[in-house]
């Protein structure tokens, strides 16, 4: 009898696979309901910081910081990519990094250098592969975001950008529509975009403590982590649900394979006691 | 009724506090600040310690711990913007050198350098929290 307890055997291993990524999928379930919850609420502050940016472009102060200033010639380019740290998460990751890839071609046709920050253990080991310069990285986040883990690469790239040594400041991560769907997304980071920052027009100036520039400069860049502590956050979420889909076509098709198996392995069985049925009749007939 | 204003005590990571109220106070970096509504508008950072808030219409002061952060102050609005990390000059300057020294290290790849490399960065973190720590017992 050919194979019947080979497929046995392969039956037996791939209900085991199964077994492990139902397991996964509800693991996951799990988190994605505290990612987004975590990404709500980060929510309310990344609004507030807005508000409060918003109505300092408008107001009148007599100075403006660098992060609001155009430059004329982008010459160097920073990147902040975020992605997650393990994978088993379906196209997630491979689709932020197309774009980045996408974009980074499109850079360096122009002629401009990228530096990278790596957020998240995939995207580290992704720009290593590309070869771009990676000024700081930052790996095992763990489920959920802390900012004290964001301010040390998030300073390196805003100082490389106070001092000079970027022009431009851009962010990758994977936006959280809904359980089903995540898109990679790119956002401009510096210098800030004005069309984000709509407020209420005037003639007022706040009253600043201790002086202008230290309060804008602390603003500014706190806003900044905002945005990337939200784009973490989702980042986050949209990881766990893309695992969850994952896991549950795998533990689907892992159902369809044992289908198939069983189907063979039956009809073996079957020919099996056919030929056996079909010896012993002849053999009777014969001795008859 | 007496005037209110609203506020809203926000951190990155989640948010103290939503609400009408009649009075703030904060600590500012030059000194506490009171705040009653029709505050001009203001724009400062506070240092660590608690925002006291008298909630609408009852006699209730919440005191919220903050640990530094931007108080933006409108007429009829307050928002204090919380830091939801222990903060600092050489403190966010050590996490900036580790994240550095984080990229290095996986781009020369080298196991030995790794290890030193990150004793070395936890060694300044730890000096650096400590000296956080210190600065913060101080102030209080």
């Amino acid at each position: 009898m050919a194979g019947g307890k080979e497929i046995r055997t392969k039956i037996k291993s791939v209900q085991n696979t199964q077994k492990i990524t139902r397991a996964m999928e509800m693991v996951a379930a799990a988190k994605m309901r505290k990612a987004q919850d975590r990404m709500r609420l980060a929510r309310p502050y990344g609004e507030k910081m807005r508000i409060v940016a918003a109505h300092m472009s408008r107001a009148h102060p007599e100075y403006t910081h660098p992060f609001m200033a155009e430059r004329a010639n982008s010459k160097r380019i920073g990147i902040i990519v975020v992605s997650s740290d393990k994978g088993l998460c379906g196209g997630l990751n491979t689709n932020v990094q197309r774009l980045v890839l996408a974009k980074v071609k499109d850079w360096v046709e122009e002629g401009n250098a990228v530096e990278a920050c790596a957020i998240g253990n995939k995207g580290l080991g992704f720009l290593q592969r590309l070869g771009v310069n990676i000024a700081a990285s930052v790996t095992g986040l763990g489920d959920t975001p802390h900012m004290d883990k964001l301010i040390g690469p998030v300073k390196v790239m805003l100082d490389d950008y106070s001092e000079g040594r970027l022009d431009a400041l851009y962010l990758f991560y994977t936006k959280f529509v809904n359980t089903m769907k995540q898109e990679p997304v790119m956002e401009q980071l510096l210098p800030l975009p004005t069309e984000k920052l709509e407020g209420a027009h005037g003639i007022w100036d706040y009253i600043y403590e201790p002086d202008a520039k230290t309060v804008i400069d602390q603003v500014l860049r706190r806003y900044i982590e905002a945005l990337i502590y939200q784009a973490v956050a989702e980042n986050m979420a949209s990881e766990q649900s893309a695992r969850m889909v994952a896991m549950k076509a795998a533990s689907d098709n892992a159902g369809n394979v044992i289908g198939e198996l069983k189907l063979i392995y039956n009809k073996t069985r079957q020919a099996a006691i056919t030929k056996e049925l079909a010896e012993i009749c002849a053999g009777a007939a014969a001795v008859g | 009724m007496a005037m209110t204003m609203q506020v809203d005590i926000v951190s990155a990571e989640e948010s103290f506090f939503s609400g009408l109220a009649e009075f703030v106070a904060a600590p500012s970096i030059l000194g506490e600040v009171g705040i009653y509504p029709r505050h001009a508008p203001m724009l400062t950072r506070i240092k660590p310690g608690s925002v006291r808030v008298k909630k609408a219409m009852s006699d209730e002061e919440e005191l919220i711990y903050v640990s530094g952060g931007i108080l933006e102050v409108q007429p009829d609005v307050v928002t204090v913007l919380a830091d939801s990390a222990i903060r600092g000059e050489d403190l966010d300057e050590a996490k900036a050198t580790e994240a550095k020294q984080r990229a290095e290290e996986a781009m020369k790849n080298k196991e030995a350098a790794i290890e030193f490399a990150r004793a070395e960065a936890e060694l300044a973190e730890a000096v650096a929290q400590l000296a956080a720590i210190q600065k913060l017992r101080k102030r209080r």
